[in-house]
């Protein structure tokens, strides 16, 4: 589904990924785990097509396609979504109309008609039963004056309702209590079929404790330095960063 | 009876169109003939405002004032279809509707029109004949001394305007609406002079719009007095929908008695100069005010909102917040200032002015200011002028939305802080469906109105 080659990418002239290979097939969860500074939300912005962020090398294939020649609308209609670590808000834009906007354009992308009024209501109350997100939450402005948890929840929401065929969650668990952890966890846990994979970038073990990766991969320095099963994980949880970057050192 | 306003010398000609205009005002009750004149004597010694004072700085008048423009001392005859006027007229919205025609009330000068609830409405000179104890009541109190040529030169040369009253806890029942109409060959200059009260526990909504349709220049210099009892309520909302070739400056001002509470909402979604003067004094204790405006502003555009706000005693509430969205080469201005007197504790008042520049070209001038004498206060204001939020862009782009329509989200997310405090539904819809077309670039000006096509 997604093949990135020798990657290399820059923001403001400096280089902040240094050569990313990866591969992902359909199905699959991956961890991406590192310091902080170690260039995982580069990565997830690289693939969501931010354009801050400046390729200078390498190849990112999505389903056969050059991903980096799409336009950042044109990557979600392909079915790639990017969980911000940061939510932004937007003042006086409700959400009902954000995700109409959006599954219509999704829509249209796709030759279908506007989804119906009360086809939209009822698809809008089961994705919001799948997040438990507040009902009044939904009729107000984006993320406006929502709490940590809130806006996470907002974003696996935004999630369900486009039904992304690749995911990434940039730090999603940062700022969440236990109980919303779980809840969020369990709304991707639930969306998950055999034919989307889900890229989830985390600084802690913790969120892998419920979205269960079949890939574990430390980024450091810009470089994917060790990939592994789902042990991998808790070795880091045990041992910290600084084994690795030992390790390395060692090298 | 027509004059020509003349502008010679780099002066305008005002004693001679004052003096003229005396020579026919004869049958103008006599009781307004020491206002005219002491205001005659103030513009005479001061002149148009100069842009070395802050209230005007960024407004050349003595430049709109030096183009040759009629004045006319009575209503003209003008053959238009009322039906295309109603047109106007919000769908769903039931509406008393007024029309002045060229700053002159339209359909009768000769009584007032009695409305349920002992509500009247009509012409101000009709007013100033048929309810002297009223009208000599309020007359220009409000103003006080403006220290404003042209405010005196409205006083000094209005011939008429639209009157609302309200009785002591009468209500209308419905709103009422105003239409401003400008409609003439010639380049016309325009001074109405208007006046609403609203006694002590009266409610009113009154929804003015301004529609000038003329192709040819027009000038409108007008002025309002609001006076709004103790535990009165006034909403109003001002639509401003103007031609390029429509320059205009209204002042309104608004005195509050005790408890009494004023929501207003100011529309500028077109027009090609607009300066508005908000001029509130809170003289009860306990009054409310609130005023919204939002312009959209484009081509060669101005607008320009001016804010003063008396906190004359203590306890009041006051909040302003404006928005403006600049495009091409248009030009804005805010200017606002609160003033909290020494006895005004617990005064709370907020002013806001946010901006969005579409491009490097638009230009924005913005200037909050507070003055607080007293002691015990909470006040705040700011002001913000900025680009679309590119973050927020690319979050809505990452969930599909293609550039264009983000950017219109944006903008209509960025208007619709203002446009959701218009409580009347109807009126609120049709206003959010104006400014979705506006900013798609679909309209220029009320497409409803088709006056200019026959």
């Amino acid at each position: 589904m997604l093949i990135i080659k020798d990657l290399h990418a820059e923001i403001d002239g400096k280089e902040i990924l240094k050569g990313i290979n990866l591969e992902l097939k359909a199905g699959e969860v991956h961890a991406i785990m590192g310091p902080n500074g170690s260039g995982k939300s580069t990565l997830a912005s690289v693939i969501s097509g931010r354009d801050l962020v400046k390729v200078t090398k390498g190849k990112v294939i999505y389903k056969g396609n050059n991903l980096l020649d799409m336009s950042p609308e044109a990557r979600s209609h392909a079915g790639i979504f990017l969980g911000f670590q940061y939510p932004i808000e937007i003042p006086g834009v409700s959400i009902i109309n954000f995700m109409k906007t959006a599954l219509n354009e999704h829509r249209k992308a796709r030759g279908e008609d506007a989804i119906s009024p009360s086809d939209f209501l009822k698809l809008m109350r089961e994705k919001k039963a799948l997040v438990e997100i507040d009902s009044s939450l939904v009729n107000r402005s984006v993320n406006e004056g929502f709490s940590g948890g809130e806006k996470k929840r907002n974003e696996i929401f935004q999630m369900a309702m486009l039904e992304p065929e690749l995911a990434i969650l940039d730090e999603t668990d940062s700022g969440l209590d236990i109980d919303a952890l779980r809840t969020v966890a369990n709304g991707v846990n639930k969306l998950k079929t055999p034919k989307n994979a889900t890229i989830v970038i985390t600084h802690y073990q913790r969120l892998l404790d419920y979205i269960i990766p079949d890939r574990v991969h430390v980024l450091y320095k810009g470089r994917i330095v060790k990939s592994s099963g789902r042990e991998l994980a808790m070795e880091l949880e045990e041992k910290g960063y600084d084994w690795i970057k030992k390790e390395l050192a060692n090298d | 009876m027509t004059e020509v306003l003349t502008y010679k010398d780099n002066k305008l000609d005002f004693e001679d169109m004052f003096r003229k205009s005396e020579k026919t005002n004869g049958h103008v009750a006599s009781f307004l003939r020491s206002f005219r004149e002491e205001a005659a004597g103030s513009f005479i010694k001061s002149g148009l405002p100069g842009q070395n004072t802050t209230k005007y700085k960024y407004l050349d008048l003595d430049g709109l004032f030096s183009r040759e423009y009629y004045y006319r001392f009575q209503q003209e005859i003008v053959h238009f279809d009322i039906n295309h006027v109603f047109k106007c007229d919000i769908p769903n919205m039931n509406t008393k509707m007024q029309i002045l025609l060229n700053g002159f009330y339209y359909g009768g000068q000769d009584s007032l029109v009695e409305l349920q609830g002992g509500v009247k409405c009509g012409s101000m000179l009709q007013a100033a004949r048929e309810m002297p104890d009223i009208f000599e009541k309020y007359y220009s109190k409000a103003v006080g001394k403006a220290n404003d040529g042209l405010v005196d030169m409205n006083t000094a040369l209005w011939r008429d305007g639209y009157f609302i009253y309200v009785p002591k806890n009468g209500s209308p029942g419905e709103s009422l609406q105003v239409v401003n109409l400008v409609l003439s060959e010639r380049n016309l200059f325009l001074q109405p002079r208007n006046m609403i009260i609203l006694e002590e526990g009266a409610e009113l909504n009154l929804v003015v719009c301004d529609h000038a349709l003329s192709r040819k220049l027009s000038l409108s210099n007008s002025v309002s007095e609001i006076f709004v009892g103790a535990n009165a309520k006034f909403d109003y909302t001002v639509l401003q929908n103007d031609h390029n070739s429509a320059s205009q400056i209204n002042y309104n001002f608004i005195d509050q008695g005790r408890d009494s509470r004023v929501e207003g909402n100011i529309i500028s979604l077109h027009g090609g100069l607009i300066r508005n003067n908000h001029i509130v004094k809170l003289s009860g204790r306990g009054a409310e005010n609130y005023l919204g405006g939002l312009n959209l502003t484009d081509g060669d555009q101005y607008i320009d909102n001016y804010v003063f706000v008396d906190h004359a005693v203590p306890d009041c509430y006051s909040e302003q917040f404006f928005k403006g969205v600049l495009d091409d080469k248009a030009r804005g201005v805010f200017n606002g200032r609160i003033l909290v007197q020494q006895d005004a504790q617990k005064t709370q008042a907020y002013q806001k002015n946010n901006n969005i520049l579409l491009t490097d070209h638009a230009r924005m001038n913005s200037n909050p200011q507070l003055e607080i004498y007293a002691d015990d206060v909470k006040c705040t204001h700011g002001a913000t002028v900025g680009q679309i939020d590119e973050e927020a862009m690319f979050y809505l782009r990452s969930r599909g939305i293609p550039e264009n329509e983000a950017r219109m989200m944006m903008m209509y997310g960025f208007a619709e802080e203002i446009i959701k405090k218009i409580k009347i539904d109807s009126l609120r819809e049709r206003i959010e469906d104006f400014i979705a077309r506006r900013l798609r670039g679909e309209m220029t000006r009320c497409e409803n109105c088709s006056l200019l096509d026959r």
